[in-house]
């Protein structure tokens, strides 16, 4: 797919988001916006899952540990036919899957999520087992940076490097901020990168709002032999609508009607300058 | 007094179980957090060196990674002590094996009180309750060798999430070898008009040995072996409980929230009005000492048992 036409669709994901989450009455809007271009370039341009080949296991996996940002991750499965537009505006209703956190109920998902530190070691768990079987298949999860204060994230990295999992992707959704502030005051996790390399792994970091940055890193991952990798992909919280963009309020902030349409107006007229 | 067989450790049996089964069945992967030592695993370890994983001392880590590898199509054993397993990773249970629906087996080692002198930090006598309320999960006690290799033969095909417990003595053979196991199925271990014993795991050696005693003085138990504490065998237990003039449930666990509490729960809902008493360990700060001398204390030893049987149908 083209650089142009993902960044189109970039655009029309955070319309989605925006409006599940506005029809809804509830949503995770900053950290869906923040992360929305990672999973566009992943599921779009780098990553082997379709709705054809889900049911096998002979493909690449995906684990979305910042559970919360489902909404995202909800609007790019619906785009890519896991399921209909119908499904997606089902979000929160009584007895719909499409709840406020990833669930296998929900075509396209892999494991279900919400309570963060989870995803990491899972992927690794689920590496190992393509390793054993020698097969050639990728698992990435997106970690947000917040939960990076949970201890089992480091439990995993030292299994992760242990068993030298090169086909282990983790990206990092480094937006800088967690629902009580910014990650530096809350409980500093910086220096990530030296933290991660005296783990044993891979480092690489990107604009992870920025589609020609992602996909030149993402593929040309894996990087180095026998290491698993890391990328930190450096974004904004509520990136893409100008009165959103790293304000923590927005962390979990349904839009009122006013709001809503500012910003559908804004992101209109982004389309235009594609 | 008795005449039956000590047997092995259900420790020991569960890993010679584990490795037969794993020689004919290259999924079966065991994860360990620094316990193949404590789960006997070390036989497996050297013969089967590629389907043993080893994460340390991080159980966290160690039942998401069995999730993971669940999900790669393994069939996952998760070692670790019953007290860490259960308590450390409980949120890791609950949302990445029971809500998730990964077939893991989580296996408690060394569970109850059989690190008894090793204080409470040691002790799982919470896991039956903090689990039977997780859903999506079973929950197994064997009682003696016969009871644990076929829970170990059963949990490799079993398609839920599940947790096996048990401890490290060597346990008597209470089951003849035509007996039938199946898990959410209870054994009757002794038919007996007067009264019923039930009890799972490690006590059921102890309330059959309880059972003898009573004989003697022509007080006939029934004594079930409650194995599989979720799904409860509501029918074998109700059955049973409306023919008995009283009941006791013996639990190496708190008397909170576990196999004595599932039966008051049912005798009330089910309108049986027969004088029940659970023994369990108290709470309190718990007492030092073995595993047998703790249990014996705790009102768990075959005579009192016996004796807390006697006074009941003399005040009932």
């Amino acid at each position: 797919m083209k650089h142009k036409e993902l960044e189109r669709k970039s655009i029309e994901y955070r319309k989605t988001i925006l409006e599940i989450i506005y029809q809804s009455g509830a949503g995770h809007t900053g950290g869906s916006l923040s992360c929305i271009d990672i999973l566009n370039v992943l599921y779009n341009g780098v990553m082997n899952i379709t709705p054809e080949n889900f049911s096998s296991f002979d493909r690449d996996h995906f684990i979305q540990s910042k559970g919360h940002s489902v909404e995202a991750l909800y609007t790019v499965l619906q785009d890519c036919g896991f399921y209909s537009q119908k499904d997606l505006k089902s979000l929160n209703q009584f007895q719909s899957h499409f709840i406020g956190h990833p669930t296998r109920k929900v075509p396209g998902i892999e494991h279900n999520t919400g309570a963060l530190g989870h995803g990491l070691s899972v992927a690794v768990g689920m590496a190992l087992g393509l390793k054993m079987d020698k097969k050639e298949f990728r698992v990435f999860t997106l970690l947000g940076d917040g939960e990076l204060s949970e201890g089992s994230i480091w439990e995993a990295a030292t299994t992760a490097s242990k068993y030298q999992l090169d086909n282990l992707i983790v990206i990092i959704d480094r937006n800088k901020l967690q629902i009580t502030g910014n990650t530096e005051e809350v409980n500093p996790i910086e220096p990530l990168a030296d933290k991660f390399t005296s783990f044993g792994f891979s480092i690489s970091e990107t604009l992870g709002n920025d589609i020609s940055s992602l996909i030149e890193i993402l593929q040309k991952t894996p990087t180095e032999k026998n290491k698993p990798n890391l990328i930190i992909a450096n974004t904004v919280k509520g990136a893409g609508v100008s009165f959103i963009e790293n304000q923590i309020a927005w962390h979990h902030k349904v839009p009122s009607e006013a709001e809503y349409n500012m910003a559908m107006k804004e992101l209109d007229e982004a389309l235009l300058n594609v | 007094m008795s005449d039956i067989k000590i047997g092995k450790p259900n420790l020991e049996v569960f890993a010679e179980t584990l490795l037969l089964e794993a020689k004919k069945n290259s999924s079966i992967t065991v994860v360990t957090s620094d316990s193949r030592g404590s789960g006997k695993l070390v036989p497996f370890g050297k013969e089967l060196p590629k389907q043993i994983v080893e994460v340390g001392i991080a159980e966290q880590n160690l039942v998401g990674i069995s999730a993971g590898l669940a999900a790669s199509r393994k069939k996952v054993f998760a070692v670790s002590p019953a007290s860490f397993l259960t308590a450390r990773s409980l949120e890791q249970i609950k949302a990445d094996i029971a809500y998730s629906n990964h077939p893991v087996c989580l296996v408690g080692i060394s569970a109850g009180i059989s690190y008894g002198q090793l204080g409470s930090t040691h002790h799982s006598i919470h896991d039956f309750a903090v689990l039977r309320c997780i859903n999506n999960l079973s929950i197994v006690a064997p009682s003696d060798n016969f009871e644990t290799t076929e829970a170990i033969k059963q949990a490799v095909d079993y398609q839920n999430p599940l947790y096996i417990r048990f401890g490290k003595k060597p346990m008597m053979d209470i089951h003849s070898h035509n007996a039938s196991f199946k898990i959410g199925k209870a054994i009757i271990a002794k038919k007996g008009e007067d009264v019923l014993l039930i009890a799972t795991g490690e006590t059921v050696q102890r309330a059959y040995l309880a059972a003898q005693i009573l004989e003697q003085n022509e007080i006939h138990a029934t004594v079930i072996s409650m194995h599989t504490i979720k799904p409860f065998d509501e029918e074998t237990f109700l059955n049973e409980a409306r023919k008995a003039k009283v009941i006791v449930s013996v639990e190496e666990h708190s008397i909170y929230g576990g196999l004595g509490e599932q039966c008051a729960s049912l005798l009330a809902q089910n309108k049986i009005n027969t004088c029940f008493k659970i023994l369990g360990i108290p709470d309190e700060y718990m007492i030092n000492g073995s595993q047998s001398d703790v249990l014996d204390h705790y009102n768990m030893s075959p005579e009192k048992i016996s004796k807390t049987v006697s006074d009941l149908l003399i005040n009932k």
